[in-house]
């Protein structure tokens, strides 16, 4: 509770819904890319670059009425995965957890490989969470390949350019 | 003994453990040895190949059809739903509404995992794209096993095309459970991906890079080739691949007597006819036995007991 009453001058404050605090610098327009793909009527406010003591700065989004589960928390893991989500309601935090990374990822990102069957057939994905030396591999469940998750972060952005392109 | 493979789906050749794989070679032993018995009579077995294929397709079909099993089925997407744009997934529900299992060929990676998702019956995977070709890693495994008299600790060369040829990226992985020490021949533009590599290395397989295949001969039990296609490469390095990984007679004088030539055919340049009369070609025994090995996984998966 301490980190988010420090933080009521620079955001206002929420009735009900949620924050999600400690977002490491830069990753908070990703994550708020995804959250309107999943609801594009969601009123949201954004923090960037606001102070921090753990990190040298971070941001902070909060959204108006709609209180995550963890399972909804658990899609941002790829982006900051040490986050700490608050459920506010009557401008109280009524329950705080770390977002973390879960064993899989089911139905949150496409398959980067272009002849997945999930890229042709109408069924979900599902990735395997592996962490390495080299940071963190996600296995399509389907075609059995392993990418990098810089595959996945810019998902939202390449969604965002195809758009463009069918649109232009 | 309790048959673990019995109603499984065959999608990938990580789902099989080791009991899994040795019970496959040891009922493809007896087989070979004492033919075909009854095991599909009654069934019917749908041949679903959404993409041409000669050697697995027919292997595949001949195993059903010498097991007493009965066929329905089609060789190509060009007379099916799919050219109407049928999802596959529909396919196959309705496909498994019909047979006992299916055999599942599709140039879609994740095909067959999807297909045995959906399907209450066994589905084998014959081939999904570039992802896995189990049986294809079955019969090498069995023909490795067979001329050499076991699986565990040998040494063998993977010799060609390590980048994209999914053969070696299953063989390699499945061997792991054998703890063999593998030799790489490639030329630098067709290593062994490096997911392999570490998946190998993380199950304790010792490798390493051989420069040619005169290096590689003298040390190994199996050579097993595989052909570098002219398109993977630029012209130039083509010629001196060629030319630098193709295998006479000559290049097996300092051959160990029991050492064996494999490939997972078709051949091209890769091995010389002469080598084909000599006491170390072996491939087209190879490819007999994906007849045994297509039997011997068929009967396990239908049946609950071969008694």
């Amino acid at each position: 509770m301490s980190d988010l009453s420090g933080e009521k001058l620079s955001v206002e404050a929420i009735r009900s819904g949620t924050v999600i605090d400690h977002i490491p610098r830069g990753r908070g327009l990703r994550i708020l890319g995804r959250l309107q793909l999943k609801n594009s009527e969601a009123r949201i406010t954004v923090g960037l670059n606001l102070p921090s003591r753990n990190l040298s700065a971070k941001d902070l989004i909060k959204i108006d009425e709609w209180q995550f589960t963890e399972t909804d928390a658990a899609e941002l893991a790829l982006f900051a995965p040490n986050a700490t989500v608050n459920i506010v309601e009557n401008y109280k935090v009524k329950r705080k957890f770390t977002i973390g990374m879960p064993s899989e990822f089911v139905n949150v990102f496409w398959c980067p490989n272009a002849n997945c069957v999930t890229r042709h057939d109408s069924v979900g994905t599902r990735f395997k969470v592996n962490r390495t030396v080299d940071g963190v591999h996600l296995q399509c469940h389907f075609c059995e390949r392993g990418f990098s998750e810089e595959l996945f972060t810019e998902q939202d952005r390449l969604l965002g350019l195809a758009y463009m392109e069918t649109v232009v | 003994m309790e048959n673990r493979l019995f109603g499984r789906d065959i999608v990938s050749i990580s789902d099989l453990s080791r009991d899994d794989i040795e019970s496959i070679i040891k009922q493809a032993a007896t087989l070979k040895e004492l033919g075909a018995g009854p095991y599909l009579s009654g069934k019917l077995i749908a041949s679903c190949f959404f993409e041409a294929s000669t050697r697995t397709r027919l292997s595949f079909e001949a195993a059903v059809q010498t097991l007493g099993g009965r066929l329905i089925g089609f060789s190509d997407s060009e007379t099916t739903s799919a050219k109407k744009g049928e999802k596959l997934s529909d396919s196959i529900r309705m496909i498994a509404a019909y047979a006992d299992a299916i055999l599942l060929r599709h140039p879609h990676e994740g095909a067959a995992r999807m297909a045995a998702e959906v399907a209450e019956t066994p589905v084998i995977n014959c081939g999904d794209g570039a992802n896995q070709h189990p049986t294809q890693t079955l019969l090498d495994l069995f023909s490795i096993a067979e001329c050499q008299g076991r699986l565990d600790g040998l040494n063998i060369a993977l010799v060609g095309d390590l980048k994209y040829g999914r053969t070696v990226h299953s063989l390699a992985l499945a061997l792991a459970h054998f703890k063999p020490h593998l030799h790489f021949v490639a030329p630098d533009a067709l290593r062994m991906p490096s997911y392999i590599e570490n998946a190998l290395a993380d199950g304790g397989v010792s490798f390493e890079y051989q420069d040619s295949l005169e290096d590689v001969v003298p040390k190994v039990d199996v050579l097993y080739l595989t052909r570098v296609q002219k398109e993977r490469l630029d012209p130039t390095e083509y010629m001196h691949v060629a030319s630098k990984y193709v295998l006479t007679v000559d290049g097996l004088c300092n051959a160990q007597p029991h050492l064996r030539v494999m490939h997972p055919l078709p051949r091209v340049d890769e091995i010389h006819p002469a080598v084909d009369t000599t006491e170390h070609a072996y491939y087209f025994e190879q490819a007999k036995n994906g007849l045994y090995v297509r039997q011997a996984l068929l009967s396990l998966v239908m049946n609950e007991s071969l008694e």
